[in-house]
């Protein structure tokens, strides 16, 4: 049987993303609590600017997603509603964890200028209690986030080591 | 008649007097006029000020060789534009707070530029280290109520001010912008003169 996979553009986002992901995440976690150094800020910047490519991946992603069908799954309808819940959710979350990071830089005064060159807009005032409460939300979405990689991970090895199907395949690049 | 006379003189000659000696500006309203800055960190561009300083000004656009300025701004009340660097600005490092606790400007000539312009130049003293400085400042007067607008950059280290670590300038950049907006009135007018008008 031949795997039918996801086109080259879904794939190729999809590991990019996941890689980016992979990185900011342990940058955003180890930087917060740095004191305030040289390394802290450039750390800092470097966790804004994957962050906002993510987004603009993640914007590319969605975008290909709602425009390009999926090759088909053969799953138990319990999976396939299962899966793309979880999907819907990864969808969500790869837009609104950078999103919430933008805002909460907004919010605390500090302007997001992607690669230290292209500023982006402010969207919201300088405002130091609704920064407090973006932050809050970000690392609230970052765990969310986290708990359902795991779970989207071990879905995928399960499905290829255990039920031996073709689910990851169709994400793996390929002939 | 002739002591009628003699008064109507007198009396114009007061009138024109007070004409020629126009107003001095010398009550800087703290509450009302800024200190701030503006910095790069890591390309992107802060905003900081200073919430507490004091200003003394004498200004008479008509005898700007007496124009007197100092500003004594208090380092401790600085607000970096990003809460988690307020502390460590103060440090050591930075602005030395406890050793320095005050910056200081003093004018020490004010040339006209045409208009309401001036170029004010001054000594600007940080962390112990006194450098020359030079402003543009724009003056806008309504009524007795004059206002100084102006900025002027410097360059950080050349005071000392984030050194150590902080001298690798891909950080924080060099270049610091300081503006500060003051206003001031007119000195309580005398009984004879009239509120000034200027414009």
């Amino acid at each position: 049987m031949t795997t039918k996979r996801y086109s080259k553009i879904s794939i190729g986002l999809h590991w990019v993303i996941a890689l980016l992901i992979f990185s900011a995440f342990p940058i955003g976690l180890y930087m917060h609590d740095l004191k305030l150094s040289p390394t802290k800020l450039h750390l800092y910047s470097y966790h804004k600017w994957i962050g906002i490519t993510v987004l603009m991946l993640a914007v590319l992603r969605v975008l290909w997603r709602a425009t390009h069908k999926p090759p088909a799954l053969h799953l138990a309808r319990w999976q396939e509603v299962a899966s793309g819940i979880v999907h819907g959710f990864l969808y969500l979350l790869i837009l609104a964890v950078p999103m919430t990071g933008w805002l909460m830089s907004s919010a605390k005064g500090v302007k997001t200028v992607w690669l230290g060159i292209f500023p982006l807009p402010d969207l919201v005032a300088k405002d130091k209690a609704l920064g407090h409460i973006l932050s809050n939300v970000h690392t609230a979405l970052n765990y969310t986030l986290l708990v359902l990689v795991v779970l989207h991970i071990a879905a995928a090895l399960k499905h290829h080591f255990v039920d031996r199907d073709d689910v990851l395949l169709r994400m793996l690049p390929g002939k | 008649m002739k002591t009628f006379n003699e008064i109507i003189i007198l009396f114009a000659l007061l009138l024109m007097a007070c004409d020629a000696s126009a107003v001095e500006y010398n009550q800087v309203q703290s509450n009302q006029s800024t200190v701030s800055f503006g910095y790069r960190q890591m390309g992107v561009p802060m905003e900081g000020k200073f919430g507490k300083f004091a200003a003394q000004v004498a200004f008479d656009p008509d005898k700007l060789a007496n124009a007197q300025a100092r500003i004594d701004v208090t380092l401790s009340s600085v607000d970096s534009g990003s809460s988690d660097a307020d502390e460590s600005v103060q440090g050591k490092l930075w602005f030395d707070t406890r050793n320095y606790p005050l910056a200081s400007f003093v004018a020490t000539g004010v040339k006209p530029l045409g208009g309401n312009r001036y170029q004010a130049t001054g000594k600007l003293t940080i962390k112990g280290k006194t450098l020359d400085v030079s402003a543009p400042v724009t003056l806008a007067v309504i009524g007795n109520r004059a206002e100084f607008n102006g900025s002027f950059n410097i360059k950080r280290l050349s005071y000392g001010v984030g050194i150590g670590e902080w001298t690798d300038l891909d950080t924080v950049a060099d270049d610091i912008q300081i503006r500060f907006h003051l206003v001031v009135l007119a000195s309580p007018a005398s009984p004879l003169s009239n509120p000034p008008k200027r414009k």
